[in-house]
């Protein structure tokens, strides 16, 4: 089955039947979706719906079994792949709550990454000055002593100089004040256009800067609804997941047209 | 020698054939080599002096041009017989008869150095020094006298190793600092030993008014054992005193290292931290003591182990002992496995599971607790780097 929509590029990532378990509990299931090429879609849901869980299975985390289901990216079945292989492949994760990793410099970090030198920098530089982020803090330990804001960009830093083929940014809009989170979306939406991403939100102000073309909505660890980006965003503010749980088109949207 | 000093040098050897002096240019090319990976530089133009002893004998003992009349460097032989003077700094900070092995060290005295920085001189270029063993079995007990006088400034560098060849040794080394009043002295020692080697510094610091002493010390090879607990008396006002220590024990060594402090003058300050690494079946002793005598004084003892191997170990010892109300003293400990989390976020940036621990045993031993110049940084985490890559 190939998933065409308006790009008319194949997809990028394809989540198929997946059922999930951590810790002896079945957290997600059935879940199936695709990002087609150059497409920013949007996964909605409630706390504990099964986001995170889904991020770090795709990422092929110990401790998150995949009972059935596939996961394929740019053609490749990437199920039983080491995390690092993944990564290597092309996918870039900006985590929620990252540890701090003590001793490693922020900049080492990048410079170990990022692996080809002088272009390598020069991207670094260039946004540090985006993201309006101070340089001494590629001398600080990763994620040490960073408030919310600066875990936030150090994420969306790494991500992006990290140059890959899908980006998935989980809640890059939580604990972050006004005035970063409008420098934040002001650089997401320059970098994400024309890009393949996934972005996870639960309050979805991020989305008053990038364009999502596709929503989708986790609940209680099931794809509850897929559709517009704007309009299930409007619907959830209005009436909470509740219109959900509600909504008529569970499943069988996942690969057909959307409205 | 008394009996239990003789028990002290057991199996171990007082032969050693003479070595004719030399600059580092000339030396045979293995012993240059390891001696370079204690930190020294073949290049002496980039040291402000070069003191080099192997097994017994002095082979460099050389000021640079540009530093004569700032500091002096000779052996201590040499400079007992010319300073009269010199007797009221000899086993003045640790006492001869404190163990076993200060007893073998002063019935079997083979030389050490003799540093003397002139009042208010700031040496810009590092001094180094290297006490090496080239004889298998070999016994060397050097005693070093360093005298940093008023105001004045220096940086040295002190590398002990053995020849390649060199697999079993007793090295005791007795250094007694005498840092006056104003004066800065940064003194980094690097051992790089062999897995049969025993150690044994025995080192006391005296710290006048308004004075700093900085104490590195870094291990990263095997060694037999190693213990050593250096004292620093902060006995003047707004005396300074800081030990950073970064070990990495790995085979069967065992590693006994702390560091004392005692607080005498009023607003005195000392600082103790420590980063270990434990990896195969090496056993760390990371000891501290810190002991406030005065008010107004304040000291902080931090260690961080990290535990690479089920069979390491690693025991963080933190002592505080405050004789009057009004001196501060704090610690914090920390010893633990990697975080499985951070191996994790390292391995979702593209790094496998052995390049993410590396990175973070390479961060873990971070040299900017060391606070060196840069560039002496640099060739320490250079070091740090070549070890943890090798091992991991």
């Amino acid at each position: 089955m190939s998933c065409r929509r308006k790009t008319g590029h194949l997809d990028i990532l394809r989540v198929e039947n997946l059922n999930v378990e951590v810790s002896g509990r079945t957290v997600l299931k059935d879940v199936s979706f695709s990002i087609p090429e150059g497409e920013v879609h949007v996964l909605f849901g409630p706390n504990g719906s099964g986001k995170s869980t889904l991020i770090k299975t795709i990422l092929g985390f110990p401790g998150y079994k995949v009972l059935s289901g596939s996961i394929t990216f740019k053609g490749e079945e990437i199920t039983d792949m080491p995390t690092d292989e993944r990564v290597k492949l092309g996918i870039g994760v900006a985590f929620q709550n990252p540890p701090a990793v003590m001793g490693v410099k922020l900049g080492d970090l990048l410079k170990e990454m990022t692996r080809d030198g002088e272009e390598a920098e020069r991207r670094i530089s260039t946004l540090l000055k985006e993201l309006n982020f101070p340089r001494n803090f590629l001398t600080r330990d990763v994620n040490l002593g960073f408030s919310g804001g600066e875990i936030k960009k150090s994420e969306i830093l790494q991500v992006l100089a990290q140059d890959v083929d899908l980006m998935i940014l989980d809640e890059p809009d939580s604990g972050v004040d006004v005035e970063n989170l409008q420098v934040i979306g002001e650089v997401l939406s320059r970098r994400l256009k024309g890009k393949s991403a996934l972005l996870i939100t639960h309050l979805g102000y991020i989305l008053r800067y990038v364009d999502a073309d596709v929503a989708h909505v986790l609940i209680d660890g099931r794809i509850a609804c897929s559709g517009s980006a704007l309009k299930i965003l409007g619907q959830i503010l209005k009436e909470g997941y509740r219109w959900c749980e509600k909504c008529p088109r569970v499943k069988g949207l996942r690969c057909e047209g959307f409205p | 020698m008394s009996p239990k000093t003789k028990l002290v040098l057991g199996r171990y050897s007082r032969e050693a054939k003479e070595w004719p002096s030399c600059p580092l240019s000339l030396l045979p090319e293995e012993i240059l080599r390891r001696s370079m990976d204690v930190g020294v530089v073949s290049d002496e133009g980039e040291r402000a002096a070069t003191y080099l002893q192997i097994d017994h004998s002095v082979v460099l003992q050389a000021v640079q041009e540009a530093f004569k009349g700032k500091i002096e460097v000779m052996s201590t032989r040499e400079a007992l017989e010319r300073y009269s003077w010199l007797k009221d700094y000899w086993w003045k900070l640790v006492r001869a008869d404190a163990d076993d092995y200060t007893r073998l060290a002063d019935s079997l005295w083979d030389q050490g150095y003799f540093i003397r920085v002139f009042e208010g001189e700031k040496v810009i270029l590092p001094l180094q020094s290297c006490l090496f063993m080239s004889t298998e079995n070999i016994n060397q007990n050097v005693h070093n006298v360093v005298i940093a006088e008023p105001r004045s400034e220096a940086h040295i560098i002190t590398g002990c190793t053995v020849h390649p060849n060199v697999h079993s040794g007793l090295h005791v080394g007795v250094s007694e600092f005498y840092v006056k009043e104003g004066a800065k002295l940064t003194f980094t020692m690097i051992h790089s030993w062999a897995p049969e080697v025993e150690v044994r510094p025995r080192s006391a610091a005296l710290i006048g008014d308004d004075a700093t002493f900085i104490s590195n010390y870094i291990s990263l090879k095997p060694v037999k054992s190693l213990q050593m607990y250096p004292t620093a008396y902060c006995r003047g006002e707004d005396s300074r005193v800081s030990f950073n220590s970064i070990l990495y024990g790995v085979g069967e060594s065992k590693i006994d290292v702390g560091a004392k402090v005692v607080l005498q003058g009023e607003g005195s300050r000392g600082e103790v931290v420590s980063r270990a690494v434990a990896t195969d079946k090496a056993q760390i002793y990371v000891r501290g003591f810190l002991l406030g005598e005065r008010e107004e004084s304040r000291a902080h003892l931090e260690c961080r182990g990290l535990l690479l191997s089920d069979e390491a170990m690693i025991h963080a010892i933190p002592e505080l002992l405050a004789k009057v109300k009004g001196a501060e003293l704090s610690h914090e400990a920390a010893v633990g496995k990697i975080a499985e989390d951070q191996i994790l976020y390292l391995m979702a940036r593209g790094f496998s599971r052995e390049e993410a621990e590396s990175l973070i045993v390479r961060g873990f031993m971070d040299v900017s607790i060391l606070g060196l110049p840069e560039r002496l940084s640099r060739d320490i985490k250079r070091m740090i780097d070549a070890t943890t890559l090798g091992a991991l």
